[in-house]
C-alpha cells in the first residue's frame, strides 16, 4: 500500500513537470539566461562567430583607391554640374560666380545695391536692410567691383493679399542687365505665400539667387546656399538694439512659471493643428498656455466651442509678465514656420521651446541651436511638459545665458541680422579664410571675429580660458610720437629706457631695442588713427600703447603687464577717465576729474591685445576714423568704446605712483593739446558721435583699481615686490 | 450495506491516516503543481519577443550556420528613397518616446543568408569583418535592445558597406522582407563605398524606402541634411598599422600627396606645383616594379625611391586628399591617423560627421578649381594653427575614425542627439581633445553680467565659539546698505549658540587669535591643498600679484570725496 501511494505520488509529480514543460516552452532557457545574467556574463545577442577571423574584408585595398578613369576631365564635370544643379538644386559650386569675388578678403567681397526707382514703395523693414548694407564696410556703389547684388525692389512681403506686395517683379528683374539669372544676387524675404496654405512661393522666379528668408523649410532650403533669417518686426531697431533681459543669474534658475504661451489660435487653414492643441498642456499653475480666437475680421464666423472659454482665460494673464517670469516659452509655428515669439523669447531669456517641424532655424549654418533652445516636435506636444520638467538646473542656466549671447551677437538689431547674413555668405566664398563654429558660438560672437586677421583661435583675446592656454610672456610697446627727435633729453628717450628695461618687453636681439616707434612726420600728424594700425612689427599678443611724454616706471610697466595677462580681453592701464549722462543737455558727457569710478583708460599708458588694432582699423567705419584723424583727438576714447562693445566690461585701472600728466610739461615740447579747452569739447562731442554709431553706450563703469598685493600695507618695504609704486 | 456508512467509516478513517502519514506528500504535491502553473503562466505572459531566440547567446556558431532565406523573384522592391525625407516626415518618433535616460534603443536583426530563387547569394562577400565588428560593438553598447517592440532604430544584418559586392535588386528585396521593415521607417543602413562605374553615385544605389543612410561619400545633393549621417570610409590599415602619436610640430615635408588613384589632370597639376616648390612637396604614386598584393598597398614610390605607407604620412604637415572616383576616401582616415592635416579637394563632399565635427579646426578644404593655389593658401596658415590642426586631426581619428566601433557608435550618438536634442552633446564635448577638456575653463556662469546693486548680497558667517569676534563682524557688516540677509553658521556641536540679550556677552570666551599662526594648522592646510589638487588631477588655483582696491584708495585726495574712505584702516 505504501509503495503504491509512493508510485502514485511520483507519477503525479512527473505529470506536473511534463505539463510544465509543455506549456512553458523555453522556460528552462529563460531560467538559464536569468542565471547567466546573474553570473554577470554579458548578453551578446550578436554572436561571437567562431569564424570571425576568416570573414572577408569589406573591400580590397585596391578597391578603396578606385581610379576615376580618364574619360571625363574634372573641368568638364564641373561645367556639366552647373548645367544640372540649378534652381532648386543650387549650391555655391554651381550657382555662384566666384570670379566676381576674386580679390582676397574684404576687398573681394563687395555688395552692390540696385538703385530704387522713383515710384517704388519700400517698406520700413526693407529700408532698414538696405541702410545696413549701405553703411556696412562691404558696400560698393560700383556694380563692376561687386561680388554680391541686392535688389532695390522690396521683396520682403510676397503675400499677394498684403498691401506691401510689389507686383510684376518677374518682368522687372528680367529687364536688369546685371540679373544674369540671379547669379550672385541676394534676395531677402520675410513672408511668402498666402492664405490658406502659405507656401514657399515668392511669386517670381529667383533663378540662381541666394535666398535670405524667414520661416525657411528644410525641404526647400538649399544647404550651404540659402540663409535662414529670423522674422523681425518693422519696429526692430536699425543698430545697437536693446540688451537682453537677463541682468543677473539667479540660482536656482527656475522662474515662477515653467512654460508659457500666449498667442493667436487659427480656426482654419495651415498651422491651426498645433495651436489648436496647445490648450491641452495648460494647467493654470506652472504651465500657462493661452490662445485667443479674437483676431482677424470675421473670427466670430469660424468660432468653435472652446473660443469663449479660451478668450476669457487669455485676458487673465499679461504677456509681458509671463515673458519675464517663465523659464521656458513655447514657440509654436504660426501660419508660417517662424514667428515673432522666437526673437521675443530669445531676448527675454525665456528658453524657446520650438514646435515648428521642418523649420530651418535662423543662421543654422553657423549657430548651434541645441545649446540655446529646446527643439520640440509638433507630434509630441503632450510630452513637452515632462521634457522641460526634466531639464536640469545646470542646463537651464546654460541655455538661458546662451539665449542672451545669441540675441546680442546676431539678432538685437537689423544691422546684426543683415551683417550676419553677409558674413555667412562671405565665409562660404572665402572658405579657407573663414570662422569656425567655435568662433560663431562663443562670446563675443562671429561678427566681432574677423577671419582676415587670423583663423587661429589662440590669436584672439577671447578664447584663452576655453582652450586652456594663457597669453604670451612678452609685449610690444608702441609709442605715439608727434614731436621730432632733437635731443637726448626728450621724455621719449627716458621712456624708451624705462620700457626696454622691462623683462617682458619683446627683445629678440641684445643690441636691438625692439620698439616700434611710430615716427610721425608732419605729413602723418593728421593720421591719429595710425597709432592703432595692425603693424606687422607687432608680433606679440600684448601691446603697450604709450604717448611720447608718458612718465612710467619699469615696475609699473611690469605690474600692468602681469595684470593684463589675467584680463587679456580688456584694456589694462593707468590714466582713467569717465563718461556720464548729462540730463540737462540730454547728451553724454566726458570728464577727467578725479572720481570714484571710471569707464575709460587712456591709451597713453595701457596694455591691450593686438587684435584690437585690427578691429580698430577694419571693423570701425571709415567715418569715425576720419573724424579722429581730422581732429587729431578721441582715438583713445574710440578704442575704449570698441573694447567695451566687444567685452561688455569696463577697462581695468592699475595702481600708479603719480597722477598722469600732472607734471609740468618739459621744456622743448610744444604746448600740450589737452591744455586747450577746445580739445576737451571735442572729446565731449566724440563720446556722443561714437555712442550714436554704436547705437547705444557701450562704456561700462568700474569702481575698482588693481593694486599690487601689499600696496601701501603696513609691512616692511623689503617684502614688497613693487615698492617703487609707493614712492610718492 | 451502507455505502455512505462505509464511506463515512472509511472517510474519517482515511483522513486521520493521511493527516498523520501522507499529508506532507499531498501538500507538497499540490504546492508544486500550483507553483508550477503560476510560474508557467508568468513566463508565458511575461513581455518578451519571439525573434530574440536565446539559443544564439549560448553556443558558439559559425556564420555559415545562419538560416538561409530564399527570395522569391516577385518579392517586392522598396522605393528608391525620398530626397525630401527629414526626421519629422520619414521617421516614426513615437517609437522613441520619452525616456528618462534620453537614449535611443537599437535593435539588430539576427543574421540571415539571403539567396535568390536559384540559390545565388545576394552579396558576393556576405557578412564582412567590418560590418560584423560594427554590429557587435552596437550590441555591446548601451544603445542595444533585444526587444524588438521597444526599439527605436533597427539595423539590418544585411551588409551593404560596399555596393560593389551587392546585387542591387536582390538586396533591396531582402531589405523589404525584414519583418519590421514598414517602408524602411526607422531603419539604418551603413554604406561606405556607394555607387558603381562609370558614374559612381554618391549614395547607395539600393532602393531603400525611408531608411536612414549612414553613408561615406555623400555629396551635397544626395545628403539629406538632418536625416542621413555622413560617415568616414573606414581604412583597414587602421587595424593593421600602428602609428604612435607624434607631437605636433614642423615636419620634413610641407605637402604630401600619397593617393594612387588621382585623375591625370590633377596629377599634372600637382607635378606643376612640385616643380615650383621643390622639396617642400612630396608627390608619391604606385610602385610600378612591385608585384600586386597586400604588400604593394603599403608602399609608395617617387622616382624609384620606395616609401612605406602610411608611415610616410607622419613626415608631412599637410596631406592632400583628392576625390577619386568617389568623394569619400579611405586615405582621409590614414592621414588623420598620422596627425597630418588633410587638405581636402572634393567639391560638394559632405565631410564625415560634419553635423557635429568642426572640420575647419582640423582640415583645410579647398575647391578643386583652386588646386593650383594650394601652396599659397597653406603657406598663409600660421605655424601654431597648423600644430593645433595636427593635434585636432589625430584626435578626430582616435575618437571617431579609428575603428568600426567608433564609427558605429558616433553615428548612433548623432541620431540620438537629434531625437533628444535637449540632451545633445555640446560642441566642446564633440570637438575638444581630452587635453583641452582637462585644461580649459568653461564657467557655468559664462555671460559677462554685472549684476544690479538692488538685490544686495547675503553674508554667510562661519563661527565656532569666538562670539566676541563674531559680534564685531556682525556689527560691521550690518552697516553695509546692500546687505540683504546675514546667515550665521554655528559650527560647534558641543555648545548651543548664544541666545537673546546675552548673545554677544560671553566673558568666558577669550579670543584665541593666532589660530592661523599655529604651525600644525598650516601644515594641515598644506596637506589639504595637496589632497584637493590630486583629486582635481590638476592645480586649479592660479597665482596673481594684484588685488582689488577702490579707485582712489590711499590716493592723495580728500577722504570726504572717496566712496570707500575706510578701506584698509583696520
Amino acid at each position: 500500500m505504501q509503495a503504491r501511494k509512493k508510485y502514485v505520488l511520483l507519477g503525479l509529480c512527473a505529470c506536473c513537470w511534463l505539463v510544465l514543460f509543455y506549456w512553458g516552452g523555453g522556460v528552462q532557457l529563460r531560467l538559464l539566461r536569468l542565471l547567466t545574467r546573474q553570473r554577470g556574463e554579458v548578453v551578446r545577442p550578436w554572436p561571437n562567430w567562431t569564424d570571425r577571423a576568416f570573414l572577408p574584408r569589406y573591400a580590397h585595398l585596391d578597391e578603396l583607391q578606385t581610379d576615376p578613369g580618364t574619360a571625363e576631365s574634372p573641368r568638364q564635370r564641373r561645367q556639366a554640374w552647373s548645367a544640372i544643379y540649378k534652381d532648386s538644386r543650387c549650391r555655391m559650386e554651381t550657382c555662384f560666380d566666384f570670379s566676381r569675388c576674386r580679390r582676397r578678403g574684404r576687398e573681394g567681397f563687395r555688395v552692390y545695391i540696385y538703385p530704387s526707382e522713383k515710384n517704388d514703395h519700400v517698406s520700413e523693414s526693407y529700408r532698414k536692410i538696405l541702410t545696413s548694407i549701405a553703411e556696412s564696410r562691404y558696400y560698393t556703389s560700383d556694380p563692376r567691383e561687386a561680388c554680391l547684388f541686392v535688389l532695390g525692389i522690396d521683396t520682403l512681403d510676397r503675400d499677394q493679399l498684403s498691401g506691401q506686395f510689389v507686383p510684376n517683379v518677374d518682368e522687372r528683374i528680367r529687364g536688369y542687365p546685371l540679373w544674369n539669372d540671379g547669379r550672385n544676387h541676394l534676395i531677402f524675404n520675410l513672408y511668402s505665400g498666402t492664405w490658406p496654405n502659405y507656401t514657399e512661393d515668392l511669386g517670381f522666379n529667383i533663378g540662381q539667387a541666394i535666398l535670405a528668408k524667414a520661416s525657411l523649410n528644410t525641404e526647400h532650403f538649399r544647404p550651404g546656399f540659402d540663409v535662414s533669417i529670423p522674422l523681425f518686426s518693422k519696429d526692430h531697431p536699425q543698430k545697437g538694439g536693446e540688451r537682453g533681459w537677463l541682468v543677473r543669474n539667479t540660482i536656482p534658475p527656475r522662474r515662477k512659471y515653467l512654460l508659457m504661451f500666449k498667442g493667436k489660435r487659427y480656426l482654419t487653414g495651415i498651422g491651426s493643428d498645433t495651436r489648436n492643441a496647445l490648450h491641452h498642456i495648460h494647467n493654470g499653475k506652472d504651465i500657462v498656455s493661452l490662445t485667443t480666437c479674437r483676431h482677424g475680421k470675421d473670427w466670430e464666423k469660424h468660432k468653435d466651442a472652446r473660443c469663449d472659454h479660451d478668450n476669457l482665460e487669455y485676458e487673465r494673464f499679461d504677456y509681458q509678465e509671463l515673458l519675464h517670469n517663465s523659464t521656458f516659452c513655447l514657440v509654436p509655428r504660426g501660419r508660417r514656420l517662424g514667428s515673432f515669439r522666437f526673437l521675443e523669447s530669445l531676448q527675454a531669456a525665456c528658453i524657446p521651446v520650438l514646435l515648428s517641424n521642418g523649420w530651418e532655424l535662423p543662421f543654422s549654418d553657423v549657430i548651434q541651436w541645441n545649446q540655446a533652445v529646446i527643439e520640440g516636435d509638433e507630434r509630441l506636444l503632450l510630452q513637452v511638459p515632462s521634457t522641460v520638467r526634466a531639464v536640469g538646473n545646470e542646463r537651464v542656466l546654460a541655455l538661458r545665458q546662451r539665449t542672451q549671447m545669441l540675441w546680442e551677437a546676431y539678432f538685437s538689431s537689423v544691422d546684426k541680422i543683415v551683417l550676419t547674413t553677409l558674413e555667412i555668405i562671405k565665409d562660404r566664398v572665402f572658405s579657407h579664410i573663414s570662422r569656425n563654429k567655435y568662433m560663431w558660438n562663443s562670446l563675443p560672437g562671429g561678427l566681432l571675429v574677423l577671419p582676415e586677421y587670423s583663423t587661429h583661435l589662440a590669436h584672439f583675446p577671447f578664447y584663452y580660458l576655453g582652450l586652456g592656454i594663457s597669453p604670451g610672456q612678452e609685449f610690444t610697446a608702441v609709442i605715439h610720437a608727434v614731436s621730432p627727435l632733437v635731443s637726448q633729453s626728450q621724455p621719449i628717450m627716458k621712456l624708451l629706457q624705462v620700457v626696454s628695461k622691462s623683462k617682458y618687453c619683446s627683445q629678440p636681439g641684445p643690441d636691438n631695442i625692439r620698439l616700434y616707434i611710430a615716427r610721425f612726420t608732419v605729413v602723418f600728424l593728421s593720421q591719429t588713427t595710425s597709432r592703432f594700425l595692425p603693424h606687422v612689427a607687432i608680433e606679440t599678443e600684448a601691446v603697450l600703447s604709450l604717448d611720447e611724454d608718458t612718465v612710467l616706471l619699469t615696475s609699473e610697466v611690469n605690474f600692468a603687464f602681469l595684470v593684463w595677462r589675467s584680463f587679456p580681453e580688456r584694456i589694462v592701464g593707468y590714466p582713467p577717465r569717465s563718461h556720464f549722462w548729462d540730463p540737462l543737455k540730454r547728451a553724454w558727457g566726458y570728464t577727467s576729474k578725479w572720481t570714484n569710478d571710471y569707464s575709460i583708460i587712456l591709451t597713453g599708458a595701457a596694455f591691450y591685445h593686438r587684435y584690437y588694432h585690427y578691429l580698430f582699423s577694419h571693423y570701425l567705419p571709415q567715418s569715425l576714423r576720419t573724424l579722429v584723424d581730422r581732429t587729431s583727438n578721441c582715438e583713445d576714447i574710440l578704442m575704449n568704446f570698441l573694447v567695451s562693445a566687444v567685452t561688455h566690461l569696463p577697462p581695468i585701472k592699475v595702481a600708479q605712483r603719480k597722477q598722469y600728466k600732472e607734471l609740468p610739461s618739459p621744456q622743448g615740447t610744444k604746448s600740450v593739446p589737452w591744455a586747450n579747452p577746445e580739445h576737451f569739447n571735442q572729446r565731449q562731442e566724440c563720446v556722443n558721435t561714437f555712442a550714436n554709431w554704436f547705437g547705444y553706450m557701450p562704456l561700462v563703469h568700474s569702481q575698482f583699481r588693481l593694486d599690487p598685493v601689499l600696496f601701501k600695507d603696513q609691512v616692511s618695504v623689503l617684502r614688497k615686490k613693487y615698492k617703487d609704486l609707493e614712492r610718492a | 450495506m451502507y455505502p455512505s456508512g462505509k464511506y463515512s467509516s472509511r472517510g474519517p478513517a482515511l483522513i486521520p491516516r493521511m493527516k498523520t502519514k501522507h499529508r506532507i506528500y499531498y501538500i507538497t504535491l499540490f504546492s508544486v503543481v500550483l507553483l508550477g502553473l503560476i510560474a508557467t503562466g508568468m513566463f508565458q505572459f511575461w513581455p518578451h519577443s519571439i525573434e530574440s531566440t536565446a539559443d544564439w547567446t549560448l553556443d558558439k556558431r559559425s556564420v555559415h550556420d545562419a538560416p538561409l532565406v530564399r527570395l522569391p523573384v516577385s518579392s517586392p522592391i522598396p522605393e528608391r528613397g525620398d530626397l525630401s525625407c527629414r526626421m519629422h516626415t520619414c521617421f516614426d518618433v513615437y517609437r522613441c518616446g520619452y525616456n528618462p535616460k534620453n537614449r535611443i534603443k537599437v535593435y539588430i536583426y539576427p543574421l540571415q543568408r539571403f539567396v535568390d530563387d536559384l540559390g545565388v547569394p545576394i552579396s558576393s562577400t556576405g557578412l564582412s569583418r567590418e560590418y560584423n565588428d560594427l554590429l557587435s560593438a552596437i550590441s555591446d553598447s548601451d544603445f542595444y535592445t533585444d526587444d524588438v517592440t521597444r526599439a527605436c532604430l533597427f539595423i539590418p544584418s544585411i551588409d551593404v558597406l560596399n555596393q560593389n559586392s551587392l546585387r542591387i535588386r536582390e538586396t533591396a528585396q531582402a531589405l523589404a522582407m525584414l519583418p519590421r521593415w514598414d517602408k524602411g521607417m526607422n531603419h539604418l543602413l551603413f554604406n561606405m563605398l556607394p555607387g558603381g562605374p562609370p558614374d559612381y553615385n554618391t549614395a547607395l544605389d539600393v532602393p531603400r524606402d525611408r531608411a536612414l543612410l549612414a553613408g561615406g561619400g555623400f555629396s551635397t545633393w544626395t545628403y539629406r541634411q538632418g536625416y542621413d549621417v555622413s560617415i568616414p570610409v573606414y581604412s583597414p590599415l587602421s587595424a593593421d598599422v600602428e602609428l604612435p602619436e607624434r607631437q605636433p610640430g614642423p615636419r620634413r615635408y610641407f605637402i604630401l600627396s600619397s593617393q594612387t588613384a588621382i585623375h591625370r589632370e590633377y596629377r599634372a597639376e600637382l607635378e606643376r606645383l612640385k616643380e615650383e616648390n621643390g622639396e617642400a612637396l612630396l608627390l608619391l604614386d604606385k610602385c610600378s616594379n612591385l608585384s600586386q598584393g597586400a604588400a604593394s598597398a603599403r608602399k609608395r614610390c617617387y622616382k624609384g625611391q620606395v616609401y612605406d605607407y602610411p608611415q610616410i604620412l607622419q613626415e608631412s604637415s599637410f596631406c592632400v586628399v583628392l576625390r577619386g572616383a568617389r568623394l569619400g576616401q579611405a586615405a582621409l582616415s590614414d592621414v588623420l591617423q598620422a596627425g597630418c592635416v588633410p587638405v581636402i579637394l572634393a567639391d560638394s563632399y559632405i565631410l564625415p560627421f560634419s553635423e557635429v565635427l568642426d572640420w575647419k579646426r582640423a582640415s583645410v578644404v579647398i575647391p578643386e578649381e583652386k588646386l593650383s593655389e594650394m601652396y599659397t593658401i597653406l603657406k598663409s596658415i600660421p605655424h601654431r594653427q597648423v600644430e593645433e590642426m595636427q593635434r585636432q586631426a589625430r584626435w578626430f581619428w582616435e575618437a571617431y575614425f579609428s575603428s568600426m566601433k567608433a564609427i558605429g557608435l558616433t553615428t548612433l550618438q548623432i541620431i540620438n542627439d537629434r531625437i533628444y536634442p535637449y540632451a545633445a552633446r555640446t560642441y566642446e564635448q564633440w570637438n575638444n581633445p581630452p587635453v583641452v577638456k582637462w585644461s580649459s575653463v568653461n564657467s557655468p556662469l559664462f555671460l559677462p553680467l554685472i549684476p544690479p546693486r538692488a538685490p544686495g548680497f547675503t553674508a554667510v558667517v562661519l563661527t565656532y565659539d569666538r562670539v566676541e569676534s563674531l559680534f564685531r563682524v556682525i556689527t560691521e557688516i550690518s552697516k553695509v546698505p546692500s546687505l540683504a540677509k546675514l546667515l550665521v553658521v554655528w559650527n560647534n556641536q558641543n555648545k548651543s549658540p548664544p541666545e537673546g540679550e546675552k548673545k554677544f556677552k560671553c566673558p568666558e570666551c577669550t579670543a584665541i587669535d593666532g589660530l592661523s599662526l599655529d604651525q600644525t594648522h598650516m601644515v594641515e592646510r598644506s596637506e589639504c591643498i595637496n589632497k584637493f589638487a590630486s583629486v582635481f588631477g590638476t592645480m586649479p588655483l592660479k597665482v596673481v600679484e594684484h588685488r582689488a582696491d577702490p579707485v582712489l584708495y590711499k590716493d592723495d585726495f580728500p577722504e570726504k570725496l572717496k566712496s570707500f574712505p575706510n578701506i584698509g584702516s583696520l
